[in-house]
């Protein structure tokens, strides 16, 4: 009861004389940033995931072979959700006597629940987009069926017992998908006519599918719903699973948002271990005087934790709404350029943001201020009496743990907190040492040189231990900076080019062997590039290891729809662009006539593979055998043509199997493939650039997004800085005035003041360019799939921004205590 | 009252083992007045500072008003302060965030009297500070500083009143002036003095001299 009367006087009275101000500041600062990214990236993600939510027109699908029952629309209308039916079959259609395969997709009204269908007037014509769903009675077929039937808009076309009108050609619907099996040509038909055309009969192989959307909360709560008691046989869908390459996109997305929020702590952090380091040193007298006055070292200790923790509620309030200001401001900025609006913040980041400096201060404050409770009171007597000094890895241990706990909380990838955590200890070990022997290295310098020169390299070589956290904390502030206004350039052109503006966005299949030659002819003919062909085998998994599929258990739909599929097969010399061997071992000559296979890493992890398995296929009846030589990682949204299962020459040599390709091209040649589907029937085109600039889309408005965010925690890296250099101005100021009361002119004690601080700053700049550099490689090769390139722009702006900050602002911060008279500053000691 | 028992302080430093007190014994009755002079580092403040249980002597005891002080740890010892000691300085110590009145309620604020702020005031009154009450330290000047740390000193009616060089800050009219009031102030009070000084003339004031050299006393005890 005395600590907490005690700590709301001494709160009150520090917080009137500005003694609080550095600290506060920093705190309101770190939890600003802190929700402001929080609440920034949370309505980021949600578009993005929305936008993505067009793989499927829906944020939630459920799939069956049988319809699902109706119940589950009026559960969804109750749970304020919008719904929508899809029945999709293989049938064919006719045109008087000509007929061809279609893949069928019936709508109900409300299709699709996110995104829009194109349609356009006639074939391969610029799109608009549709309103609404076709009517009963019509159909709108793709290009392709038009072109293999030679129908035209306008003509009547049969399907199963009944007769629809073209109405339109459908150029794009959002759930067409980027997978290429059992591609026919396709065709939207309003669901209502379905029952004229007697096509859907009791084990017909149809697949059946309810569309769901809403608000983010009610689809979560209804897909758990879902989970549990859908029917056997029903299987959900998300976008993972319907798009890898905008899985892939979102993921990278995710992750910049995540880094720029786990940054944005550790800026925090230092911030505020610097910021409780200043207030505790100026409060060693105080604490000294009062324990002299008979003060226990509980009320000492009781006093300063609550007067702490009242300023963290009080700055945790003011930082909050600062923060939610900031990102209102950022969502205004992005008004125009990001397509919609951004959905509402939820209230998770403000309390995921208020626990995490909840534990910064705990971590990063508390330390310091226990040692308050440890000075010894006859201080009071000899001011030269310090509490033990601070042990620092021992009382950030902890600290550092807990953070890493609430960040991996915070954004649920091991692997990126791993990386900057491990990142950030080696950083700190390396600027450490670094910073010691650069210390020890400056205090050899100080002879031959001028007063001033020789004062201020003194000064940091005296202060050895406060110099080398100095040169820890604004290097660590440095790095930061750094990597987020050099490095991130050069990881996001580096994410844009991952989908480069030539990237294929046809994909031709079914190319027979005998065709391959006159294939190549018709482009070359044209003017175009001959086209890369793979080859590709269609099987099936029968075992693994010797066990059949039937006999294994599969955890999840993902699971046994990989395994239940069949699957197309390819080989390979060389590794596809964009693949990266994560075990195991690419084939070279020696393993000529082995049965080798390379398989994918996700699709290993879904079925349990690994390095070493014997798989077993049933290729068109042959049986077909080989050892997994290796995992691959792919990189799904660049375009090309990617396997999930790649052999080793020679390995299905005899099999019979047919090419396939990926072209760029452009509106003009386009209309080529009208001839090019008369010369090769079998050939199937797929329309790629839909998915392709849907994943261009992801891609800009999260790479947009991600500058916003990089730029505030850019503004509160600088803060931080300022208000770290603030933090360290009392040590100086009292040996200015010492200085200039032995005669010193301002201007010899402001250039001693100059050299300290420049060469403070320039060590700093130079190492945070070091670690930024290796920073900058690990985090693009590492987390972001991405090559790097060694930038001397960061060197270039690491010295300069060390030199220009910490040599600029810890001048102008001392310059104030200079102007004074030294007598001020001596009597307040 | 205040009894010090084969007091010895030993510190290390660079050069080995550094002996500041050797074996001091002295015994300080109740409203007694006492200087303790010596030259510059010859452990007046050390001898100070265990007398006021601020630092743990290496061995030997000190007693306060019956109570063997050295026998409590740091928490019984700031008790012991809390209810019987108060001090001045030389460099005043006031807490700079602080109003002069504040600075004043600080030690009853810590021994938690609900009337700090009357008796804060009256003691200012008491030293002739009433109208400065709402000023900060950098306000004031080197004598009326001074004045508020005898106030403080004063205002919880200590037993003991430790001084350490309590005029050796302020020019020789100011020091005088602020003597004056101490010793008026102890007068009145009946408190026991102890001060650190090496102002013959102020210590010439004082009941007795305790002379200490070299760590050891050499006269006076």
């Amino acid at each position: 009861m005395r600590a907490l009367r005690f700590a709301l006087l001494a709160l009150a009275r520090d917080w009137r004389s500005g003694e609080l101000a550095v600290l506060a500041l920093a705190l309101v600062i770190a939890i600003a940033a802190l929700t402001g990214v929080g609440f920034f990236t949370d309505r980021v993600g949600q578009a993005v995931e929305r936008q993505a939510a067009e793989v499927i027109a829906a944020d939630l699908k459920l799939q069956a072979s049988r319809a699902p029952s109706d119940d589950w629309l009026a559960a969804a209308a109750e749970a304020g959700l919008a719904t929508a039916r899809t029945l999709s079959f293989p049938s064919v259609v006719f045109l008087g006597e000509d007929s061809t395969l279609a893949a069928v997709r019936a709508v109900s009204e409300g299709y699709p629940l996110r995104g829009e269908v194109k349609v356009s007037a006639e074939p391969f014509a610029p799109p608009v987009i549709a309103d609404g769903i076709p009517g009963r009675g019509e159909i709108w077929p793709d290009s392709r069926l038009l072109a293999r039937l030679g129908a035209a808009v306008g003509d009547e076309v049969s399907l199963g017992a009944a007769t629809l009108s073209i109405t339109r050609v459908l150029d794009y619907r959002p759930d067409q998908g980027a997978a290429f099996v059992d591609l026919a040509p396709s065709l939207l038909m309003n669901l209502g006519d379905i029952p004229a055309t007697q096509l859907i009969q009791p084990g017909s192989r149809a697949t059946h599918a309810v569309l769901f959307a809403g608000a983010p909360a009610d689809v979560r709560a209804f897909k758990a719903r879902l989970q549990d008691e859908k029917l056997p046989g029903e299987r959900l869908v998300d976008v993972a699973e319907a798009s890898p390459q905008i899985q892939s996109s979102m993921e990278r997305a995710g992750r910049f948002l995540n880094l720029s929020a786990l940054i944005t702590v550790l800026l925090a952090a230092v911030a505020v271990a610097m910021s409780a380091r200043r207030y505790v040193r100026r409060h060693l007298d105080n604490v000294a005087l009062m324990k002299c006055m008979g003060a226990s070292q509980r009320l000492v200790l009781a006093a300063t934790t609550t007067e702490l923790a009242l300023l963290a509620v009080m700055a945790a309030a003011a930082g909050a709404v600062l923060g939610f200001l900031a990102q209102e401001v950022l969502a205004w900025l992005l008004t125009d350029l990001i397509r919609g609006d951004l959905p509402p913040p939820t209230w998770q980041p403000a309390l995921l943001g208020l626990a995490t400096a909840a534990t910064i201060l705990v971590g990063f404050a508390l330390p310091p201020l226990l040692q308050l409770r440890k000075v010894p009171p006859a201080r009071v007597l000899r001011r030269n009496l310090e509490p033990p000094p601070l042990r620092y890895a021992t009382a950030y241990l902890v600290a550092v743990a807990a953070l890493l706990g609430l960040l991996f909380f915070l954004v649920r990838d091991a692997r990126l907190v791993g990386w900057v955590a491990g990142g950030t200890v080696l950083a700190l070990a390396v600027l450490g040492l670094a910073g010691w022997l650069m210390v020890l290295g400056a205090g050899r310098l100080r002879g031959g040189v001028g007063v001033s020169w020789r004062y201020g390299v003194a000064n940091l070589a005296r202060r050895g231990r406060e110099s080398v956290v100095q040169v820890v904390a604004f290097g660590l502030g440095l790095m930061v900076l750094l990597l987020l206004s050099v490095v991130r350039g050069d990881l996001l052109d580096e994410w844009q080019a991952s989908v480069p503006a030539d990237a294929p966005n046809h994909f031709l299949i079914n190319i027979r062997n005998d065709e391959v030659d006159a294939f190549g002819a018709f482009f070359t003919e044209r003017g175009m590039a001959e086209p890369e062909l793979f080859p590709m085998i269609r099987a099936r998994m029968t075992a693994v290891n010797g066990t059949p599929m039937e006999e294994r258990t599969l955890e999840g739909d993902r699971a046994r729809n990989f395994s239940e599929r069949e699957q197309n097969l390819s080989w390979a010399a060389q590794p596809q662009m964009g693949n990266r061997i994560v075990e195991g071992r690419w084939w070279d000559e020696a393993d000529r006539g082995r049965h080798l296979v390379s398989v994918e890493v996700d699709y290993a992890e879904e079925l349990g593979l690994k390095l070493g398995d014997v798989l077993s296929f049933d290729v068109a009846g042959e049986p077909l055998e080989a050892e997994i030589a290796s995992l691959r990682e792919v990189q799904w949204d660049n375009f090309r043509p990617n396997f999930f299962l790649v052999f080793s020459p020679g390995t299905l040599d005899g099999m019979i199997g047919t090419w396939l390709t990926a072209v760029n091209l452009d509106e003009a040649q386009r209309r080529e493939l009208v001839a090019l589907v008369r010369q090769f029937p079998s050939v199937s085109i797929f329309d790629l650039e839909a998915i392709l600039t849907q994943v261009r889309q992801v891609g800009d408005q999260a790479s947009l997004a991600v500058q916003y965010v990089f730029l505030f925690t850019l503004v509160a890296g600088v803060v931080v800085l300022l208000a770290a250099i603030q933090s360290t101005r009392d040590e100086r100021a009292w040996e200015s005035a010492m200085l200039r009361t032995l005669g010193a002119s301002r201007r010899i004690v402001m250039a001693g003041v100059a050299a300290e601080f420049g060469v403070l700053g320039v060590l700093s700049g130079l190492l945070a360019a070091i670690v930024a550099t290796v920073a900058g490689w690990a985090l693009a090769t590492q987390l972001f799939n991405l090559e790097y390139v060694v930038d001397l722009r960061v060197w270039l702006v690491g010295l300069l921004a060390g030199l220009l900050l910490v040599g600029g602002a810890g001048l102008l911060a001392t310059r104030g205590v200079i102007r004074q008279s030294p007598v001020a500053t001596l009597r307040r000691g | 009252m205040l009894e010090a028992r084969k007091l010895r302080k030993e510190v290390s430093s660079p050069e080995g083992l550094l002996t500041i007190l050797d074996e001091v014994s002295l015994a300080i009755h109740a409203g007694e007045t006492v200087a303790i002079v010596g030259a510059s580092g010859a452990g007046k403040s050390t001898l100070l500072a265990l007398l006021a249980g601020l630092d743990e002597p290496s061995s030997g005891e000190v007693w306060v008003d019956g109570e063997n002080i050295t026998a409590l740890d740091e928490d019984g010892r700031a008790a012991v302060r809390a209810r019987r000691v108060g001090f001045v300085f030389q460099s005043f110590h006031l807490v700079p965030s602080l109003t002069a009145l504040e600075n004043v309620m600080l030690p009853l604020e810590l021994a938690g009297r609900r009337d700090a702020r009357e008796a804060a005031s009256q003691a200012l009154e008491e030293v002739g500070l009433g109208a400065r009450v709402g000023h900060y330290p950098r306000q004031l000047s080197g004598g009326e500083q001074q004045r508020v740390a005898i106030a403080r000193a004063f205002v919880t009616r200590p037993a003991v009143l430790f001084a350490d060089e309590p005029t050796g800050n302020l020019d020789t009219a100011t020091g005088a002036r602020i003597a004056d009031l101490l010793f008026q102030l102890n007068a009145a009070a009946g408190t026991t003095l102890v001060l650190v000084t090496h102002d013959r003339g102020l210590a010439a004031r004082c009941g007795r001299i305790i002379e200490i050299d070299g760590g050891r006393l050499t006269g006076g005890a």
